[in-house]
């Protein structure tokens, strides 16, 4: 097994804010890794310590099987980048920044032409390309910035939360991309995001990062699998939360329970097993239920037994 | 998971020389669709001319005397207020701003060519505003002693300067990446501009002001571009304009470069 990323207890501290705190990775090639937290979770210092354009406070990393520290340009030889934040220039045409990124990785004409062309189909972009990329919006700039992180076909892609900003059928489209790049060039993609929904579409494994660490790692199905098969949610009176907590621990069965506002969020092995004893319990406790629902764990519920918090919450705080 | 093999390697680094063309290709695109840069600081050195000229020649060859020619004593001025601080600092700083610098900086491009590419496309445009205000001296009846060669070094001159001036604004947009501080650099401009040989010979020259003059680079430079006007081939007049556009440029550039390795350093 070849790893296309690696890093072990990389940390990066802003004078005392430790953004990075001990971060280890093992991402194997061919993979997508999504790497899923809320805002200001420290997922961009730990992209930009791996593109090299930040140096790690401690620790050591590699790409593609090189030093990203002490091997600058052969790590950049390999990488593609999309950044947070689209990186264009504004008075170029699309065509001349897609080019100028030819001429940068010392491809030669007729590689540059072809590449350009194979692009333009990639991202759907057409005779816009030969237009200011002051005129194109957001969607057209995203894709446009995806093309050129694409034009040196790099071993690694790194993209940095691609899809934020974007309308549903964008982001649709970002997502195919992905998809077609790991699976027809054995692209390795280092995914990060705050979508639950497009970790657990995209990635084969998710790597859960809050305040600096990686607080859990897995594939998404075996990361729900692990606070239980199914989540049960009771929506009741916020006056009988105690009530209903000292009822439920009182069953067997139960992965998890966890009191959210005026829901109990309840991790089972088996939903439909145990939605009729929980419903018994809570009625036998005097509690009035409002609403009790069974749904499949999301990567939300991992976060949350996890952290303690809710991943829209944090990004709120 | 994909079984998929990769691709084999594609990119190489592009060389120095390759590197350099691109940013200066791209730099010279963006001026040349950046007409509302450009006008502008064309019309203040034209204004000048004409307003210093039409205000002052009566007074200053009336003072001097002996032949004095004002408007070819002036025309160097002029030449110099149009290529001093004509840099794409500004633009370099909505690169770092817009991102765009960490996308040049995620490829293998050789660092110090971010700067050089810049410099090559101030140095053409320095050249391009040199010559509608010499086309403007010439109409004026302004005439060079050393003839179309003169006329050419003078502009060789006045580009090395405005080249050598650089320097300042883009170690002001790489140490701040703030458009407001690249902006007011054009203040460092005025010591070297007014504290020295504008409006009146050396020699019409006492005190404080006579004496800035005298350590003022500009000075040299001056009198260097006035001698292929109105002297003729005065190897030290025009030896010390070269030697200090060289001394202003060795201290700018070394400012620019080392705040550029500071701003690509990973920090």
């Amino acid at each position: 097994m070849t790893f296309a990323i690696t890093a072990t207890q990389l940390v990066r501290t802003f004078d005392s804010n430790r953004a990075v705190d001990g971060i280890d990775l093992a991402i194997t090639s061919g993979e997508i890794y999504g790497f899923l937290g809320p805002n200001g979770a420290g997922k961009s210092t730990v992209v930009r310590m791996l593109t090299t354009l930040l140096n790690p406070t401690s620790g050591t990393a590699t790409v593609a099987g090189f030093d990203v520290q002490k091997q600058t340009q052969d790590v950049r030889l390999r990488i593609g980048v999309a950044l947070q934040e689209v990186a264009l220039d504004p008075k170029q045409t699309g065509r001349e920044i897609l080019d100028m990124q030819g001429r940068l990785y010392g491809l030669n004409s007729a590689r540059r032409k072809e590449r350009i062309n194979d692009l333009i189909e990639l991202i759907d972009i057409g005779d816009a390309v030969d237009d200011l990329v002051s005129t194109y919006s957001g969607g057209m700039k995203r894709r446009l910035d995806l093309a050129a992180a694409l034009v040196h076909k790099p071993e690694v892609l790194f993209l940095d939360e691609p899809t934020t900003g974007l309308d549903p059928v964008s982001r649709a489209k970002v997502w195919h991309e992905v998809s077609r790049l790991n699976t027809e060039m054995g692209m390795t993609i280092f995914l990060t995001t705050q979508y639950l929904e497009e970790a657990d579409k995209l990635a084969h494994r998710v790597g859960i990062i809050a305040r600096g660490r990686l607080v859990a790692q897995g594939t998404p199905t075996d990361l729900k699998r692990s606070i239980g098969a199914d989540v049960i949610l009771a929506r009741i009176s916020r006056d009988d939360t105690d009530k209903a907590l000292f009822a439920l621990r009182s069953l067997s069965g139960l992965d998890h329970i966890e009191a959210k506002g005026d829901s109990i969020v309840i991790g089972v092995a088996n939903g439909s097993v145990s939605l009729s004893p929980i419903a018994v319990a809570l009625s036998n406790a005097g509690v009035h239920v409002l609403e009790l629902t069974m749904r499949t764990p999301t990567l939300d519920d991992v976060f949350l037994e996890t952290t303690g918090t809710r991943m829209q919450e944090v990004a709120t705080t | 998971m994909t079984t998929t093999s990769i691709a084999p390697l594609l990119a190489r680094r592009a060389g120095f020389v390759r590197d350099l063309t691109s940013v200066a290709r791209r730099a010279l695109r963006d001026t040349a669709r950046d007409g509302s840069a450009v006008i502008p600081a064309l019309f203040i050195p034209l204004f000048f001319l004409v307003v210093n000229i039409g205000s002052l020649q009566t007074f200053v060859e009336g003072n001097i005397g002996n032949g004095f020619d004002f408007k070819a004593f002036q025309l160097p001025v002029s030449v110099i207020f149009a290529v001093t601080g004509v840099s794409r600092a500004g633009s370099l700083v909505i690169d770092i701003q817009d991102g765009y610098m960490d996308r040049l900086l995620l490829t293998p491009i050789s660092r110090s060519t971010l700067l050089l590419g810049l410099m090559i496309a101030d140095l053409s445009l320095v050249v391009i505003m040199t010559i509608p205000v010499i086309i403007l001296g010439l109409i004026i009846g302004v005439s060079f002693a050393t003839g179309f060669l003169g006329m050419l070094v003078f502009i060789l001159i006045a580009a090395t300067w405005g080249l050598a001036f650089t320097g300042f604004s883009y170690a002001i947009a790489l140490k701040t990446g703030n458009p407001i501080a690249v902006n007011n650099a054009f203040l460092l401009f005025f010591p070297f501009a007014f504290l020295t040989t504008a409006y009146v010979p050396q020699a019409q020259m006492t005190g404080w002001l006579g004496t800035a003059a005298n350590y003022n680079p500009a000075t040299y430079l001056l009198a260097g571009m006035r001698a292929l006007i109105m002297t003729g081939w005065d190897s030290r007049a025009i030896g010390q304009a070269f030697l200090a556009t060289a001394i202003v440029g060795s201290v700018s550039f070394t400012l620019a470069f080392s705040t550029l390795r500071g701003r690509v350093r990973c920090k």
